[in-house]
C-alpha cells in the first residue's frame, strides 16, 4: 500500500490538523507515515502545502516526487491547483469550493470550479456550508477529511481514532465536533455518488 | 524504548535530552525553532530542570552554551543559518578553547531560502572553524547524531556543528529512543588556562586543533554515518550528502541504488571512502542539498582529471533545495511530472494579518513621508518586512537584523536627512541597541520606529526579551526624553501617530517612536487560553 497525498491550503487554514489525524490513523495502522510540512514565512496568509506519505514499505524522501501524488487534497480551490505537476495521471484532486479571497487579482470562481472540473478525477464539496450545518464553520478542514476517506484505502475507524487522539486533550465537545463533521464529509460523498 | 513520530528538528531535540544535555541556547529562527520549542514542552525536560529560555540573539545563545560547557556540562545551541554568522565570533574561538562538557553547535540551513535571506551552508563555516561535522539524512540520524555528537565532542575536548536543512527540520517520521545517558556533573576544566585566549595561549590551542584533524578524519573513515554502497553498476559513483541520499534512494525500487555509493552523514569527508569510489567508477555524481560543498573539493582548482557531476556543470541546479525529481533528472531516469499549474492560479503571497499593528504603523508613516519623498526607510527583519509589499511598499531595505538603524545612520552621514529607521520589539533587543548607541553618539538626524508587538512575531510568537524593556532601553542609551515618543498603534489613532511621525522627521537629532501594541496572533492565542 501507498499514498502520498499533497495537502494544500493558506496559512491558518488547519491543513496540519489533516495531516495529524491521517498520520495517527495510519500509525494506528502500523504503516509507516513521512509528512513535510511548511513553518515560518508563509504561514502568514500565504500558500501553504504539505507532503504526506503513507506506505506499507519505508519511506524515503520527505518530497514526493513530480507526478507521483495520489491526492491532492485542498481546503481552497484556488490552492488545489497551485501543485497539478505533482498529481499523477490517474490521481484525484479534492477540494473545499469554498474560496479565501485575501489577494486583489483573485481568479474569477467560476471559471475556478469550471477549471478544476476539466480534470480527470475530482471531488468538489462546499465543506465550509456542510460544517456551518453540522454546527462548526471550524471543523470544515475535517468535514474535507470525511470527503477523501473514500479513497485514502484507511479504515474510517482509524481516522476517527486519529480524531479522538488529537482532538481529546481539548474534551469531548471538540472531539465530538470533529467526529460530526467528519461524518458529514463522508456522507456528503455518498450522496453525490 | 518507545518509538516516536518527530519532525526532524524534535528529534535533534529528544536526542539531546536523551543524551545528557543539561542545556539548550537559542534565538528563534526558522527552520531551527522547533528544537528548542520542543525541549521547553517536554516534561523529561522540565523534570530534569534543562534549562531551555530563549536567547536575546545567537551570540549570547553561543557564549552562554559555551559557558555551560566550562562548567562541565553538556550544552547544546541552535540557530538558523544567518544566525551563525551572528555567533561566528564566539563559534570560531570555541575550537580554540575547546570544551569541557560536550558542546553541540546545531545549525539549521534553509536552501531555496523558503524564509531567510540568503541560503548560505553552514558547512564551509564548520570546515572554517576545523570542528567535526553531522548532517543527518533523516530523522532517526538526527536523534543518533545528537547523542554521537556529545560523545564526539567530549571524546576531543571539541564543539562539533550539527547541520541540517529545511525539509528534514520539518518532515516527521519514525524515531526510536535510547536509553537515557546521565547528564555531567559540575567539573571545572583540567587546565585553568585552556579558555584564555591570550595569543601565547591560543598558539598552543590553536595547535591542539590542528593536531585534532587526523583524529577527526579517522572518525569520519570508520564513523557508522558514513557508508560505502556497493552497486553493480560502475560507470557512475555517488556521493550524497545528508538528506540528498533520501532522494537518491527514492528514485530506485526497493530503494536499492543501482551504482555505488558513499553516504556522507559526518566530515571531515571520508577520504579514503571517497578515493575507492572514484578508482572504481566511471564519472562521479555528487548530491548535496546545499552548496557545492564537498564537489568543489574534489574538481580542485585545474578541474582536470575525473568528469564530476553536480552543480557546477548544471547536471544539478546551482541552487535552490534538491528534491527526488531533480535527483532523478540528474541520473538521466524518467520523471512522471504532471499536468502544469493552469494560468488561472495566481500568486499568494504572505501578508501581514489583518488587525496587526505593523499596517497601522506603515499606514501612518506612509502619510507621515509624503512631503520627503521615497527610498529613505531602512527596515528590518520580521513581520514587519512584509510592508515592502503591497499595499504599503513603505520599506526599503531588509539585510541583517539590525542593520536598519545602522544603515539609516550611515544614510544620514552621507547627507540623506531625514532618514528613518523601521524595527521590531525582538530585532532591536537581537542587534539594535548596539546601533542607537552608534547614532545617540554622534546625535544623528534618524528616525527611529520600533514597533513593538511584545513578540516575536515572524517565528511563531515566542516571547521577545524586550518586552517592556524599549523605552528604558533608549532614554539609558541617552536619546532624549521629549524624542522618546511612545504611540498606540490603532486606525482610530491615526492622524496622531501622523503628527508625531512628521514633528520627529523634522527634528535634527535622534528619535525613536515606540510604537505598542500586542501582536494579534499572540493576543488571541492568550485570550483563548484563558478562556479555559
Ligand atoms: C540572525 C537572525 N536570527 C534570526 C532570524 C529569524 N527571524 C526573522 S524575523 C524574526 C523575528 C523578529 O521579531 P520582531 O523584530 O519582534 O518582529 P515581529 O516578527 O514580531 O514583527 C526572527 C527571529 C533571522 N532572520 N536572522
Amino acid at each position: 500500500m501507498k499514498k502520498d497525498i499533497i495537502l494544500a491550503g493558506v496559512g491558518g487554514q488547519g491543513i496540519l490538523s489533516i495531516a495529524a489525524i491521517i498520520g495517527l490513523a495510519a500509525l494506528e495502522k502500523e504503516l509507516y507515515v513521512k509528512q513535510a510540512e511548511v513553518h515560518g514565512m508563509s504561514q502568514r496568509g500565504g500558500a501553504v502545502q504539505s507532503h504526506l506519505r503513507i506506505s506499507s514499505n519505508q519511506i524515503a524522501s520527505d518530497l514526493i516526487p513530480l507526478g507521483e501524488a495520489d491526492m491532492i487534497l485542498s481546503v481552497e480551490p484556488m490552492e488545489s491547483l497551485r501543485y497539478m505537476p505533482y498529481l499523477s495521471t490517474d490521481g484525484w484532486i479534492i477540494t473545499n469550493s469554498k474560496p479565501f479571497i485575501n489577494i486583489f487579482n483573485y481568479p474569477d470562481l467560476n471559471k475556478l470550479l469550471t477549471q478544476i472540473q476539466n480534470y480527470k478525477n475530482t471531488l468538489v464539496i462546499n465543506a465550509d456550508e456542510i460544517a456551518a450545518k453540522n454546527g462548526s464553520l471550524k471543523s470544515s478542514n475535517v468535514v474535507l477529511l470525511g470527503a477523501a476517506s473514500l479513497y485514502l484505502e484507511i479504515p474510517y475507524v482509524n481516522l476517527e481514532n486519529g480524531i479522538r487522539t488529537l482532538f481529546g486533550r481539548k474534551g469531548e465537545d471538540v472531539v465530538n465536533k470533529n467526529l460530526t463533521a467528519l461524518k458529514a464529509g463522508m456522507e456528503s460523498i455518498l450522496q453525490i455518488k | 524504548m518507545e518509538k516516536l513520530l518527530l519532525l526532524g528538528a524534535e528529534a535533534l531535540a529528544q536526542g539531546a535530552i536523551d543524551g545528557g544535555m543539561s542545556g539548550i541556547y537559542a534565538y528563534p529562527g526558522t527552520p531551527s525553532t522547533e528544537i528548542t520549542e520542543y525541549v521547553q514542552k517536554s516534561k523529561l525536560a522540565k523534570d530534569k530542570k534543562i534549562h531551555c529560555q530563549w536567547s536575546v540573539n545567537e551570540k549570547t545563545a553561543m557564549e552562554s552554551a559555551l559557558g555551560m560547557s566550562y562548567a562541565g556540562k553538556r550544552a547544546m545551541v541552535c540557530m538558523k543559518q544567518v544566525g551563525l554568522n551572528v555567533a561566528a565570533d564566539p563559534f570560531v574561538n570555541s575550537a580554540i578553547t575547546g570544551v569541557n562538557g560536550g558542546l553541540i553547535i546545531t545549525v539549521a540551513d534553509d536552501p531555496s531560502m523558503h524564509s531567510s535571506q540568503n541560503e548560505q551552508d553552514s558547512r564551509y563555516l564548520g570546515k572554517f572553524a576545523m570542528i567535526p561535522i553531522f548532517e543527518p539524512s533523516n530523522q532517526q540520524e538526527a536523534y543518533d547524531m545528537t547523542r554521537e555528537g556529545f560523545i564526539v565532542s567530549e571524546k576531543y575536548k571539541t564543539p562539533v556543528l550539527i547541520r541540517i536543512t529545511t525539509r528534514l527540520s520539518h518532515s516527521r517520521y519514525g524515531v526510536q529512543r535510547k536509553e537515557l545517558i546521565k547528564e555531567n556533573n559540575l567539573s571545572l576544566p583540567e587546565d585553568p588556562k585552556q579558555f584564555i585566549l591570550l595569543p601565547a595561549i591560543a598558539k598552543n590551542r590553536y595547535k591542539i586543533l590542528l593536531n585534532n584533524q587526523k583524529n577527526f578524519e579517522a572518525d569520519s573513515e570508520s564513523s557508522l554515518f558514513n557508508k560505502y554502497i556497493e552497486g553493480n553498476d560502475k560507470s557512475l559513483g555517488i556521493v550524497a550528502c545528508g538528506i540528498a541520499y533520501n532522494y537518491l534512494l527514492e528514485n530506485f525500487p526497493d530503494h536499492i541504488c543501482s551504482y555505488p555509493v558513499v553516504k556522507i552523514g559526518q566530515y571531515p569527508a571520508p577520504k579514503n571512502l571517497i578515493n575507492k569510489l572514484s578508482t572504481e567508477c566511471g564519472e562521479l555524481l555528487i548530491l548535496e542539498d546545499g552548496y557545492p560543498f564537498i564537489e568543489e573539493m574534489l574538481k580542485g582548482f585545474f578541474d582536470c582529471g575525473k568528469l564530476i557531476h553536480g552543480r557546477l556543470d548544471g547536471t544539478l541546479p546551482r541552487d535552490g533545495e534538491l528534491n527526488p525529481t531533480l535527483v532523478a533528472l540528474a541520473l538521466g531516469l524518467k520523471t512522471k511530472e504532471g499536468l502544469p499549474v493552469p494560468e488561472i492560479v495566481v500568486n499568494r503571497p504572505p501578508e501581514l494579518c489583518s488587525g496587526c499593528s505593523h499596517r497601522d504603523i506603515y499606514d501612518a508613516l506612509n502619510e507621515a513621508m509624503i512631503s520627503y519623498g521615497e527610498k529613505r526607510v531602512f527596515s528590518d527583519i520580521g513581520c514587519y518586512t512584509l510592508g515592502a509589499l503591497p499595499p504599503f511598499n513603505s520599506i526599503n531595505s531588509c539585510v541583517d537584523m539590525g542593520a536598519s538603524i545602522t544603515m539609516a545612520k550611515g544614510a544620514a552621514d552621507a547627507g540623506l536627512i531625514p532618514s528613518v529607521a523601521v524595527i521590531g520589539d525582538s530585532t532591536f533587543t537581537h542587534s539594535g541597541i548596539t546601533g542607537l548607541l552608534d547614532v545617540v553618539n554622534e546625535n544623528s538626524p534618524v528616525t527611529i520606529i520600533i514597533s513593538d508587538n511584545s513578540a516575536v512575531a515572524m517565528t511563531g510568537g515566542q516571547k521577545s526579551a524586550a518586552t517592556g524593556k524599549i523605552k528604558n532601553i533608549c532614554l539609558g542609551l541617552g536619546v532624549e526624553p521629549e524624542h522618546v515618543r511612545v504611540l498606540l498603534p490603532l486606525p482610530k489613532n491615526h492622524d496622531d501617530m501622523v503628527r508625531v511621525m512628521k514633528e520627529e522627521l523634522a527634528y535634527n537629532g535622534v528619535s525613536v517612536i515606540i510604537a505598542e501594541r500586542e501582536c494579534i496572533q499572540t493576543f488571541s492565542q492568550k485570550k483563548k487560553e484563558n478562556k479555559k
